[in-house]
């Protein structure tokens, strides 16, 4: 188990270098010049040009650039903004808006998926089958700006029941909104996986074998049917993680929430390399913590699966 | 635990009448049981023999009541137990029967047991939910029962998952939990199917040994004629849903008086007569969603006659007796040879 935990722990230095090595390439080859772009419309004198060119090593080799920028990266230093803010003190207020509503999203869809799925299981063909079936349709077809734009005029400007924008409420009342929009994607598809993976399983010789020892059909469900079910739920829950804390962007930016993806498209426009660099590497090392707990999970909860 | 009324005396243990179960699919009724009866005595070990498709399996998981619904349906008969009406019961007090006093174990135990769950728990479970037994007590009793079905070092591999033992101990396992309320009645389907030969009679002699410590009546569903002569009592022969023949095993064996016993006869190698050449049946099981008119077997029977067998269903009659019952107009002739 801890060698396999090792392994792929050493299995993600490749993959992070990799990646950024990627991205700080896309950042380099974007058109435009930051450093000009600083100076606005004014014209910027050709000292402070080449200083600042020089203090950001924009004047070195891109191997040389990445190579500086990887043994900070191993430092623990993640450079520096083209504000001259730096990028962990920037990431750190970003985060803490991001996680809350990642998090917020993540016990919404979880919570509410999976209890939709079970009923909608427990009877299927019934009405709240049909109901959940053509509820979670609607959603998937529907674009999450769409959503969110409706949700914020409705609930927000209409009823008054949330605030529409901003964090000044803070958690929960400010996350609720834009966190119930950003979960309700995956929220279909979770009653959908907890729909099927139930029905299959309820058509399994096991569940004969607990009818014919004469368990109560509660107990049958709860402790054999939905144990079996849920464990490719949880597996996606668990990548799910990952990805609501990656892909907020569209939300974050309609419900104007200073969380990671906002910081990431502004820093994309002004050109802004080591902003851009920096939260995509945590990210990244957000996906690959979430594959390695997925994985360990799906040990735990399934006992066919061992690691050597 | 249900007291169950006293029986009086001549009951039969477990008594199946005229019981029949169809499947109802889009478009077509499949009638897998069609009027089956049986009885099975205390103590005595009844083999139900047939091909796959015959009901048999279909038709004992009706008298657990674990048909699985839809789309099979019971649509009459009766399945009495020490003479009480088990069909007709609600679901709350039927539960009580399965396991207590009906129980089963099935063809692969691999799928038949929870894969998420120890095996020791799984046996224990019956216990806590029956008798309301404490956890502790449960796994001791657990363990006792695993050593009972001579699984080696029990107490340690009752905390195995199913997936870690071999095919004939997970059957084993089967077993134990099956056993576990001390039944009256087991159920046996297929059993050993799914085993290597030399587990199959190891698993065959654990279960009659168990038989008789227990003094319990066993049905043995198989369609292997090799499994059931040394354990069994009694054989009934099932074919489209319908028993065509019952005896005594060696009476069966001996002198069949169906033309399809006969025939299964035929096509079984025998190490003591060389040179026998094997006698395939002829043609396929019936399609159970259209069974022929008059006797099932018909279109596959060496013996039919134009006169009767197209138009007239033969009835199980007792063409020694004795008690060995035929469904066949020429019984006769075929106990003739």
């Amino acid at each position: 188990m801890w060698r396999f935990v090792l392994r792929r722990v050493l299995q993600m230095v490749p993959v992070l270098i990799g990646t950024t090595f990627l991205i700080y390439v896309a950042v380099f080859a974007l058109p435009g010049d930051p450093i000009r772009a600083l100076g606005g419309d004014k014209p910027m004198p050709p000292s402070v040009y080449e200083a600042l060119r020089h203090h950001y090593h924009l004047d070195e080799p891109l191997i040389e650039q990445y190579g500086r920028y990887l043994l900070g990266l191993v430092r623990g230093d993640f450079g520096e903004t083209l504000n001259g803010q730096s990028v962990a003190s920037l990431m750190a207020t970003g985060w803490t808006v991001t996680v809350q509503l990642a998090l917020t999203a993540w016990v919404f869809e979880l919570v509410v998926g999976i209890a939709l799925g079970v009923l909608a299981g427990l009877r299927k063909g019934g009405i709240i089958d049909s109901l959940v079936l053509s509820g979670t349709t609607f959603v998937i077809a529907i674009p999450a700006f769409v959503l969110a734009y409706s949700a914020q005029l409705i609930f927000g400007l209409k009823l008054g029941w949330f605030p529409t924008a901003g964090t000044d409420d803070g958690w929960p009342y400010s996350y609720l909104l834009p966190g119930i929009i950003l979960g309700s994607l995956s929220l279909a598809y979770i009653a959908r996986l907890t729909r099927t993976s139930l029905v299959e399983n309820m058509r399994a010789d096991y569940v004969r074998t607990a009818l014919a020892k004469g368990l109560p059909r509660r107990r049958i469900i709860l402790r054999h049917t939905l144990r079996n079910s849920l464990i490719p739920v949880v597996t996606y829950l668990g990548v799910d993680l990952g990805n609501l804390l990656a892909g907020a962007i569209v939300i974050e930016g309609i419900f104007n929430l200073p969380g990671i993806g906002q910081q990431i498209f502004q820093a994309v426009q002004i050109k802004d390399g080591p902003t851009v660099v920096g939260i995509s590497t945590f990210l990244v090392l957000i996906f690959l913590l979430a594959n390695l707990v997925v994985d360990i999970l799906y040990g735990a909860l399934d006992p066919r699966i061992r690691y050597e | 635990m249900t007291n169950t009324p006293d029986p009086a005396p001549g009951t039969p243990l477990l008594q199946v009448e005229d019981l029949r179960v169809e499947f109802r699919m889009r478009g077509s009724t499949v009638n897998a049981v069609n009027g089956l009866s049986y009885t099975l005595a205390e103590g005595e070990t009844l083999a139900i023999l047939g091909e796959s498709g015959s009901g048999k399996s279909v038709s004992a998981q009706a008298v657990m009541g674990i048909l699985d619904t839809p789309p099979a349906y019971v649509t009459g008969g009766a399945v009495r137990f020490r003479g009480t009406e088990l069909l007709g019961l609600p679901e709350k007090k039927r539960r009580i029967y399965r396991g207590a006093h009906i129980a089963m174990i099935f063809q692969d135990a691999l799928s038949a047991l929870n894969p998420v769950h120890r095996v020791g728990d799984q046996i224990a479970e019956m216990l806590i939910v029956h008798k309301g037994m404490s956890r502790g007590d449960a796994r001791k009793r657990a363990v006792e029962l695993m050593d009972r079905v001579r699984i080696p070092s029990a107490a340690s591999r009752a905390s195995d998952y199913p997936h870690q033992f071999s095919g004939g101990m997970r059957q084993r396992v089967m077993i134990a939990m099956a056993l576990a309320l001390e039944p009256d009645v087991l159920i046996a389907d297929e059993p050993t199917t799914a085993l290597d030969v030399t587990v199959q009679a190891q698993i065959m002699k654990l279960l009659s040994d168990l038989q008789d410590e227990m003094a319990m009546g066993l049905i043995l569903i198989t369609h292997d004629l090799g499994v059931v002569a040394d354990v069994a009592d009694r054989i009934v022969v099932m074919y489209a849903g319908r028993v065509v023949e019952q005896a005594e095993v060696k009476e069966l064996y001996a002198r069949p008086a169906h033309p399809y016993t006969e025939g299964l006869l035929a096509s079984v190698p025998r190490v003591d007569v060389r040179d026998r050449a094997l006698t395939p049946i002829k043609g396929a099981p019936p399609n159970l969603a259209a069974i022929p008119a008059g006797c099932p077997f018909h279109p596959r029977c060496p013996r039919a006659r134009e006169e009767r067998c197209p138009d007239e269903v033969p009835a199980l009659r007792d063409v020694t007796g004795t008690g060995h019952g035929s469904a066949c107009h020429y019984a006769e002739e075929v106990l003739g040879g």
